[in-house]
């Protein structure tokens, strides 16, 4: 049987979301040359909250991407399953942006590497920094993250699980242990 | 769905499931040749193969950029300057590939049937760039992938393919594509160039241009292949084009919206006038840029293939 725990709910979510998008404008002194890009599947519903959040906050209209990394995974040749190759939607100059780029989970930083992989093969931004919901530590490339909604230490045999309303139907961040 | 089969052999042999699977792969690749820089690092570190028994510029040009997109390296070896020459089997050349520890071979020939017969000796990827009169499944995967970009679907279409049926793989792969995605086929020749049992295919057969182009929401007119004329059973060019030949007069009486697709190289003022190869209802360059992306799609999942049952971690 899975034990699961919740973490973060639906407030926490949108409150994490909400400090977010305060914390990048401070950071950036503005959005003025910030856009975001979304890693898929669920930063990409992540970075569009923070886009309308940002948006609203500024009432500026900001850029927001999506981003499939798949193709530079690190263990694509590795028998682990098939990955399936989505789509990559970046239809916006990267070029001496102030890119963020988002996620869900930061764990391995391996995802995030692929990403700046492919980022770069679009141009080159004048700054990328991290926004994740939940770190749940374990890193295996030094890497971190600028923003960071909740750090939930976490032991390697649990699974942090992020349910987004769009795709799952609920706003939820549930540990889960493996037995 | 995760793709397990290490060839791509021809589309009769691939469910609806798996063709899906490749046009949507296709789909997500297609971004990449939009880029600044066209490349991803998905297959580095791979190598492909072109062995081509048979002239072909377009096809291998599109494989070798599509394999170059992906990462991985590529070599072309044409048969006139192979040790083909000096009789060596096809299973010979292609085991000495697989010692050389390449990874996809990318196989057109003239035998029907030869691609099969390759994979199976094999335990590295083939790839059917067009075997005999049997199969050209990218050709066909590219054809159906621009026509559900134009028309947003295939399943409930007319598509009507127009040429010599008989002698041609690209229309046997078309058959079987749209076919088994829902689309209604009417292939339309001269009754010399159609293969003894066509109807069992599960198309209708006509030889009446106007009739079959009434209702097509495409038409995928056939390069008439001249070069292979073995004398009688030809028809007359000029004959061919009169009775057969798709011009604007004839698109007129059809669909407003007919896509008119072409496998290239185009015999101008044979298969279709000028006016309507260079016309607004062409699409034959996107197919060019398209087949890009299913070629990528296609070695994509081939060179990634997954045990048929993998044993999860």
């Amino acid at each position: 049987m899975e034990e699961k725990v919740k973490i973060l709910d639906k407030e926490a979510i949108n409150r994490a979301i909400m400090r977010i998008a305060h914390e990048i404008i401070e950071k950036n002194k503005g959005t003025e040359e910030v856009c975001l890009v979304g890693i898929r599947s669920r930063g990409v519903f992540i970075a569009k909250r923070l886009t309308e959040c940002i948006q609203k906050i500024e009432g500026k209209q900001l850029f927001c991407g999506v981003l499939d990394i798949t193709l530079y995974r690190d263990d694509l040749a590795l028998a682990s399953g098939q990955p399936i190759v989505r789509k990559t939607e970046i239809d916006f100059d990267i070029n001496n942006k102030s890119l963020v780029l988002v996620d869900d989970v930061l764990y391995t930083g391996r995802t995030i590497r692929a990403a700046l992989d492919a980022l770069v093969d679009f141009g080159r931004p004048k700054s990328i920094q991290l926004a994740v919901l939940v770190d749940r530590g374990h890193r295996e490339l030094p890497i971190r993250a600028d923003f960071v909604g909740k750090n939930i230490p976490t032991s390697n045999k649990e699974a942090v699980e992020v349910h987004l309303d769009e795709l799952d139907g609920a706003d939820e961040v549930l540990i889960v242990e493996k037995n | 769905m995760a793709w397990t089969k290490k060839d791509l052999l021809g589309l009769e042999y691939l469910s609806r499931d798996e063709i899906e699977a490749i046009l949507d792969t296709a789909d997500s690749f297609k971004e990449v040749s939009s880029r600044e820089i066209k490349k991803v690092p998905a297959l580095r570190g791979k190598t492909a193969v072109n062995l081509f028994y048979e002239p072909s510029t377009r096809t291998r040009v599109s494989f070798e950029v599509a394999a170059k997109r992906l990462s991985a390296d590529v070599i072309n070896i044409a048969s006139e300057t192979s040790s083909v020459r000096k009789g060596e089997t096809l299973i010979d050349t292609g085991k000495n590939i697989q010692a050389l520890k390449a990874d996809i071979i990318i196989m057109r020939h003239n035998c029907s049937g030869a691609v099969n017969m390759l994979a199976r000796h094999l335990d590295i990827s083939v790839v059917n760039a067009g075997d005999g009169w049997h199969e050209h499944p990218t050709q066909a995967l590219l054809d159906i992938f621009t026509l559900k970009e134009k028309l947003g679907k295939i399943a409930g279409l007319n598509v009507t393919i127009v040429g010599d049926i008989a002698h041609s793989r690209v229309a046997r792969s078309n058959i079987w594509g749209l076919t088994k995605l829902g689309a209604k086929v009417t292939v339309c020749a001269p009754k010399i160039l159609f293969p003894v049992g066509i109807e069992k295919m599960g198309v209708k057969v006509s030889s009446d241009i106007e009739d079959s182009l009434k209702n097509a929401d495409a038409v995928n007119v056939l390069r008439m292949q001249f070069e292979r004329d073995e004398g009688a059973a030809f028809p007359q060019q000029l004959e061919y084009f009169k009775t057969f030949g798709i011009t604007c007069e004839r698109l007129e009486k059809a669909k407003k919206n007919i896509v008119v697709m072409h496998p290239g190289p185009i015999n101008r003022g044979i298969e279709m006038s000028s006016e309507v190869a260079d016309g607004s209802s062409a699409v034959i360059l996107d197919q060019v840029t398209n087949g890009i992306a299913v070629r990528m799609a296609v070695l994509f999942l081939v060179a990634t293939a997954t045990d048929p049952a993998p044993p999860r971690p």
